[in-house]
């Protein structure tokens, strides 16, 4: 215990935690990001041509498989070390849950619902935005969370690569063997993963369709 | 109004849904089609707004092919309504009914008035349903939606696909007796399809009957229970339903089978005895062998004291036969003041009697509840 306050009482450490936990974000929050905008319209896309979902997510999935570690260190060759390979592996750690939880979420509206749609007149685009989208809404939200929650833990991993973030404490605990620094780094980590589940979460309740929540809170 | 020629609609693996269909629907007519499932009556419902499009041959709404349409266009055109109902569950019930307009892009105070219009008309008050949502509402209730939801943005023509085919018997009665009587009101035309054969005799002007994707028997509700084509169309129909049709019914099928008699050498005051007993206040008068020889009624037998009833019966009095239709007995009977009619066979047989009170009750059978009794 002493040890930790003692880490947490040099000026130093408090101005590096600073810095890592900004970079930490960064890096989780972009991964999330650029995962989403590219996961996203991809699982719309997958929902036309369903033929290709299976293959794709099949794919998709076995990245999730490889090892972060391995993943990171593969992409030093390519991209070198810094934020880019970083960023690169996360992306794609972080695509799964959004992919399938967007391609889901659309298959699961029900088909009623479409087929009114198509027989009011409502063409495909708006049948997406008006229809499609706000009903799987919560699905596709879910899965933006599930990425975030894990993005934030793995970017940990990111210090291997000279990437920065809360791993850089950790590692750094590891070489002067200080529980101190470890805890000082992965405290924050866990911390920071479970405010944005929190914080998510909030979102995805209040952006819901009224309607939509109109079975759960009884009336 | 919707014409179809030669439509034909097969399928990738080469089912043939619909096999050269040729029909005319009448603006204002309500047109149901039923058949077996599998008979193509959904699908050539589903082609007059393009979500099937034909093989082969043309469609044309108001003389002009469908073809010739964006769909997008012709689908904002035509109201349609589905057996699932399919309001959307994040809109309130003003948006689900607003929406065709909407994309038709009318600006918002029309909407809203066009909705306020719309919900009385189906017993809904828009001040209380307006903002809420679908989940909020019965299943009554939302198909009550859903078929205003059609109606919102004025179309002609209107195809519902099963409508009621998801509720319960009771809703599904009231409903379909508003949606008559909004039919009647605005006068639209209907393509409705559906399985139940009480609906569609209940509601269409004209019923096509479908099978293995052509048109089997088209046919008003009355022609289709009078005259129907053959065997298939006669059980499709039903026999109790073609036997339960008011004007079909004959005597024989409502008379009492086991009328109070009485023998013609029977005292007055065992007369009088087995009338109150029997709490009737008229006899037949029978031999024997049943043949019917004549008629007492109470009132005359009170001024009389003594005597056999051969002595006092009526030997004079319409009477009908088994096979009569009940239609031609009950003008009888109300031509001639009487409350019953003795039936007859051609050997002078008493088989039976009809009172007005049978025949009310056997009309009133077959008119309300012929669905439930068979």
């Amino acid at each position: 215990m002493n040890e930790i306050l003692q880490v947490l009482k040099d000026p130093q450490t408090q101005a590096m935690l600073r810095t890592q936990v900004v970079q930490h974000l960064v890096l989780s929050l972009t991964s999330v990001l650029l995962a989403t905008l590219v996961a996203v319209p991809a699982g719309i896309w997958l929902t036309r041509h369903e033929r290709l979902a299976s293959p794709v997510l099949t794919v998709v999935s076995l990245v999730q498989t490889l090892p972060s570690i391995a993943l990171l260190a593969f992409m030093i060759p390519f991209m070198g070390i810094g934020s880019a390979p970083a960023i690169t592996a996360l992306f794609l750690y972080a695509l799964l849950p959004i992919l399938r939880n967007t391609y889901t979420g659309i298959q699961g509206v029900d088909p009623a619902a479409r087929e009114s749609a198509r027989g009011m007149g409502m063409t495909d685009r708006q049948m997406l935005f008006m229809v499609e989208l706000p009903l799987a809404f919560r699905v596709i939200m879910s899965g933006i969370r599930v990425s975030t929650v894990m993005i934030i833990g793995w970017a940990t991993l990111a210090a291997f690569v000279g990437a920065g973030g809360l791993g850089d404490m950790v590692l750094m605990g590891f070489s002067m063997v200080s529980t101190g620094h470890i805890i000082a780094g992965g405290v924050p980590v866990t911390l920071m993963a479970l405010l944005a589940d929190y914080g998510l979460g909030r979102l995805e309740r209040a952006a819901t369709p009224a309607g939509l929540r109109v079975s759960e809170g009884g009336h | 109004m919707v014409r179809f020629e030669h439509v034909s609609k097969t399928y990738a693996g080469g089912h043939k849904a619909v096999d050269d269909l040729n029909l005319e629907i009448e603006r204002g007519e309500f047109v149901c089609f039923i058949g077996p499932s599998g008979c193509g009556k959904t699908t050539t419902m589903k082609m007059i707004n393009r979500l099937h499009e034909p093989t082969a041959g043309t469609i044309s709404v108001n003389g002009k092919d469908i073809m010739q349409f964006d769909p997008v266009e012709l689908r904002r055109s035509i109201g349609y309504v589905i057996q699932q109902i399919g309001l959307f569950p994040h809109m309130t019930i003003a948006q689900n009914v607003e929406l065709v307009p909407k994309l038709l892009g009318w600006d918002a105070a029309r909407r809203k008035s066009r909705v306020d219009e719309l919900m009385p008309m189906v017993g809904l008050d828009p001040e209380e349903y307006r903002d809420r949502y679908p989940k909020e509402l019965s299943g009554g209730q939302q198909q009550r939606i859903g078929v205003i939801r059609a109606l919102a943005a004025e179309p002609e023509l209107i195809l519902m696909d099963e409508p009621f085919g998801a509720l319960d018997p009771i809703t599904r009665e009231s409903l379909q007796d508003e949606l008559k009587r909004l039919q009647a009101k605005l006068k639209k035309t209907i393509v409705f399809v559906t399985h139940d054969m009480d609906e569609a005799l209940k509601l269409a002007d004209r019923i096509v009957i479908m099978k293995d994707g052509k048109v089997h028997q088209v046919a008003t509700p009355d022609e289709l229970l009078r005259h129907p084509k053959d065997e298939f169309v006669a059980q499709f129909v039903g026999r109790d339903r073609l036997a339960a049709a008011p004007e079909l019914l004959s005597v024989s099928e409502v008379m009492i089978r086991r009328p109070v008699t009485v023998d013609p050498d029977h005292g007055l005051a065992e007369a009088v005895v087995t009338m109150k007993k029997r709490r009737v206040n008229s006899l037949l008068v029978t031999d024997e062998n049943d043949r019917l020889l004549g008629l007492v009624t109470a009132n005359e037998l009170k001024n009389v004291q003594r005597g056999t009833v051969a002595s006092v019966m009526r030997t004079s009095f319409p009477v009908t036969t088994p096979d009569a239709r009940l239609q031609e007995a009950f003008e009888q009977m109300f031509l001639a003041h009487l409350e019953f009619l003795p039936v007859v066979d051609t050997d002078g047989i008493l088989v039976g009697l009809v009172t007005s009170t049978t025949m009310v009750d056997a009309l009133s059978r077959a008119l309300w509840t012929d669905g439930e009794a068979s």
